[in-house]
Formats: structure tokens, sequence, C-alpha cells
């Protein structure tokens, strides 16, 4: 899918995401002639299509994660499934009281994989211990909606 | 209004790079299977004729004849093969390099749906409920890239997929493998089967798949017809094995042997 500014003759770039949670997804694109901007806007269905593909709008920002669409979109998960262990607290920063009772709300299921991510970026970034307000910006700026 | 330029002539780079996502999972998937000798797919158009209770068998026979084996389980929905295997539920080893499939009978390591679901659970996806069947298909098929892709088999002489009943899976099979991949069928004698197997057989043809034979399984009490015979001739393959209702090793190591 791809965007062209019918008054330029110009593709239009992507711009940013937005997962508001209620299943739909927009996206914006603006002309790097004009600077006119326009939203992509897909119902739940059209969202679900997308991540079905195993591809991120606007390109991807983690490394691809093993099942990770298994993981992220399967609601009948054993919690036991997955021994993520080789990556998981004591590796690396250390997880604060309350960033790993903000963890532990994640579905297990797929909770080994998002404290993986966490961990990475925190590596990444030289930060010591992972709070929720680390929680809060990795997620912005990963775009890790939902997790 | 000028005619508006097409999909195809806009061609600055994307910041998405939707098309390089795509080409990353298959990259990951044939790097992945790079290690693997050969990949075969069992499969029949037919339900009930013993699909992965033949896979499954086959597998420990070529594993006893010291080759490496790994089972995928493709029937994402009617999953079988850890039981078939004799392993039993443990969580599975995961880092960012891959999952670590586990080892059942006769040393065959596999990867299967029913590691992953909670105990008698369908397979369901988080999602809108209203016309599920649009995206459920799409979403069935990402999972089985990542089965073929994120699982760290290591070195493998052969990599056995059990299908599910259809076609539907082995198209799917095709598009991710961007192969055709080699097909086992499996029948029962009887001519209800031959006719459900004979239009699997001409899809698979049709798509460039090697055919391998054919293993007629439950041969002996019970079923009457040649469906194997018929398929052998029509397709010019071999009958590979006819299994009996209850098959010995040595059955299983002579159909080993001749793949």
């Amino acid at each position: 899918m791809k965007f062209l500014c019918v008054d330029c003759d110009k593709q239009m770039a992507f711009e940013e995401r937005q997962l508001p949670g209620d299943g739909t997804l927009a996206a914006t694109f603006k002309c790097p002639k004009c600077g006119r901007v326009v939203a992509m806007l897909t119902n739940p269905m059209e969202t679900q299509l997308v991540s079905s593909l195993g591809v991120e709008i606007g390109g991807r920002t983690v490394p691809a994660q093993p099942l990770e669409t298994v993981r992220k979109m399967v609601s009948t998960g054993r919690d036991d499934a997955f021994d993520d262990g080789a990556s998981g607290v004591g590796r690396g920063a250390l997880w604060s009281p309350e960033a790993t009772e903000r963890l532990s709300r994640v579905p297990s299921f797929v909770r080994g994989m998002v404290k993986r991510i966490y961990a990475d970026y925190a590596k990444e970034h030289g930060i010591v211990e992972i709070t929720p307000a680390v929680m809060d910006t990795a997620r912005a700026e990963l775009g890790l909606e939902g997790m | 209004m000028p005619p508006i330029r097409t999909y195809h002539e806009l061609t600055d780079a994307d910041r998405s790079g939707l098309p390089e996502q795509i080409g990353a999972q298959r990259r990951r998937v044939a790097e992945r299977l790079a290690a693997v000798g050969r990949v075969i797919a069992v499969m029949s158009g037919k339900g009930g004729v013993g699909k992965s209770y033949v896979t499954a068998h086959l597998a420990r026979a070529l594993a006893r004849s010291q080759r490496a084996v790994g089972v995928l389980d493709a029937d994402l929905n009617g999953p079988t093969i850890p039981r078939l295997l004799g392993v039993d539920h443990a969580p599975l080893p995961t880092s960012q390099s891959g999952i670590e499939p586990p080892a059942g009978l006769d040393g065959v390591r596999c990867i299967s749906m029913a590691m992953l679901l909670e105990d008698g659970a369908p397979l369901a996806f988080k999602g809108p409920a209203a016309e599920s069947f649009v995206w459920r298909g799409a979403m069935e098929a990402a999972a089985l890239r990542e089965l073929l892709g994120d699982v760290a088999w290591g070195a493998l002489d052969t990599l056995l997929l059990d299908l599910p009943p259809g076609m539907q899976r082995y198209i799917e099979l095709c598009d991710i493998l961007g192969a055709p991949p080699a097909v086992l069928t499996v029948t029962i004698p009887t001519p209800e089967s031959r006719d459900a197997v004979r239009r699997a057989m001409r899809a698979a043809v049709e798509r460039g798949s090697q055919l391998l034979g054919i293993v007629e399984n439950m041969t002996g009490q019970g079923f009457e017809g040649s469906a194997g015979d018929d398929l052998a001739k029509e397709f010019s393959v071999p009958v590979l094995a006819r299994i009996p209702w209850h098959p010995t090793p040595d059955i299983w190591n002579a159909l080993g042997a001749r793949l």
C-alpha cells in the first residue's frame, strides 16, 4: 500500500503509527513536497490482516522474535509453553518491584518475549534498572503498543 | 485529472519496507532450513487415513537408521505428533536464536501446536470475531511460517511435515518455502480415499512437487479397494509400503529404507 499526493505527483512518506487499542490502526503519511498529511485508518479486520502477515507498518523497531506472531496472537496458549530463562530477569538490567509487578500482568504466554525486548532495550541504552517509566519510554520508542 | 501513477511506478524508499519485511521472513525460513537435507510433506487429500501415524513411525524408522530426523506437526488444529512420539509437555527452551524442539521416541525431534496450547483448547486467535474467516487462514499461515523459521532444528537429514487433510496447508507451505516440497502420499485402500487423494496428488504435481510414492495404510482387513495400486499407476510412482493394522517395526524400517 502506498500513498500518492496527486497535486504534487509525489509518493507520500510514512510518518507515524498509532494503535488506539480498539483494534483499529492509524498511520499517517506526509507529502515530501507540499507537506500535506493524510491518515490511513483501518478497521479491526484490516488491522488483523496486517498482523497476520507478521509485518510492522512503519518498519520493524525490534528484531523478529521466535514465534512472535503466535505468541502475540494466540489466545489459548498454555501458560508454561515457553522457557525464556536464558533471557530472564537475571540478565542485564535489574527490574524494579513495580516493573516486575507490571510485567506479571502480561499474559505468561507472551511474557518471556516481552521481557527479552525490554531487557535488550535497557542493555542498548545502558539502563541499569528497568522501571515502569523505562517501560513506557521503550514502549513508545519501539512502538510496542499492547505490550 | 492527469493519469495517476500506478503502485509499481512509485519506487521511493518506504520506511515501512513491507516487501523487505516479507523478504526477511522468507530468508529466515530459508536460513533455518539450510541445514536440513530434505523436506518431505506427508499429505493426503483425505482425513483419517493415518498421516500422522505414518509420519511418526517413518520418522522413528529413519532415526533408528542413524539419520537425524525432525517432525513439524503442520496440523495446527488437530495436532497429534507429540503423543505419537511420546513427548511429554515441558516448557520449550526459548532464546533469541529460536525454539529448541524436544526429542521424542528414538530421538526424533518435533514441534507441534499441541505443545503451545492449553490442554484440550482449540487454536484460537485474538482479533475481531465477526467474519474471522477473512483473516484466520492468514494467521494460520503465519504460524506455519514461524514454526518453519523459528525452530532451531540444527542439522537434520530429513524434516517430515505432517500436513492436515485437504490442500490448504500444502499450498501455504509451497508459498512459504518458495519451492514445492517433496511429497509422500498416504491413502487407505478404498475408492473414496483414492478419489480424494488423487485430487491432492494432482495439485502437488501442478505445483511442481516431486511425488516420492504412496503409502497404503490400514490394509489387510476392513477396507476393500486398490487405491494404492490405482494411484501408483496413474501417477507413475511406487507404492512404497502397505501398512497392515498392526505393523511391526520391520515394516517401518523397510519404508524408511526406500526413501
